[in-house]
């Protein structure tokens, strides 16, 4: 797995809180910087796809393992 | 990011009404919307201080029930809040935010929520009673924002 700056675990929340959460651990990390996410919420696969796009922070890697969601995405 | 705009009209008071506003405008708030939410008659309820949301299955045959409940005994005292709990927990079961959580959400991601005034006087609310964060209008302040808008919700 890619190295990351910081970790988010979003697991057991459901829509839009991965997003949220995600959104305000990104705010507080430096341009260029990766943060890992963890979640256990099915609909997030799209829905990170979507936020990465339309906010220009780039998704890294996207992937499922066991039930469970983990997505890096660099802060633009 | 995105200059986009996003103008939503929250209408329904109601704890399962709450939600689509409030989650639509976090949401785009966090893409980078600029959203304006214009809350009016029971959407105003959405704004009080201290939130006392309430579901209910009257009039509504498409809520999921555990088993099937004859709709005279739904009028029933006290199926109103049986409901609004059952509902609540399952919310909190499923890892869905409270109302209070994701209205906080969207005031710290600097939605901003307008009460109608008319509603307000309609109504006899007190602005005491609301966030001390919302401003004030009417139609003409709703498009104002709406007419510059990308999206326009009506809810």
């Amino acid at each position: 797995m890619a190295d990351f700056d910081q970790e988010l675990d979003a697991s057991g929340l459901n829509c839009p809180l991965p997003i949220l959460r995600a959104k305000k651990a990104l705010a507080a990390l430096e341009s260029g910087q990766v943060l890992h996410i963890i979640a256990t919420d099915p609909g997030a696969i799209k829905d990170f796809e979507a936020f990465s796009k339309q906010t220009g922070n780039e998704l890294l890697e996207s992937r499922e393992d066991g039930g469970k969601f983990y997505f890096l995405i660099k802060k633009s | 990011m995105s200059d986009k705009k996003l103008a939503i009209i929250a209408t329904k008071g109601t704890l399962d009404w709450a939600y689509p506003p409030l989650i639509l405008g976090s949401t785009a708030a966090a893409l980078g919307y600029e959203v304006q939410i214009f809350f009016t008659f029971y959407g105003l309820q959405l704004l009080k201080k201290k939130l006392d949301l309430k579901v209910t299955s009257l009039g509504n045959p498409a809520m999921p029930m555990p088993a099937p409940v004859p709709v005279l005994l739904q009028a029933l005292p006290g199926m109103e809040a049986a409901m609004t709990s059952m509902m609540k927990s399952k919310m909190q079961k499923k890892g869905v935010a409270s109302v209070e959580e994701l209205r906080e959400l969207c005031i710290e991601a600097e939605v901003k929520m307008i009460g109608c005034q008319m509603t307000v006087d309609l109504f006899d609310f007190k602005h005491s009673e609301l966030l001390d964060t919302i401003e004030y209008g009417g139609a003409a302040t709703f498009f104002e924002f709406a007419g510059e808008s990308d999206i326009n919700l009506y809810m």
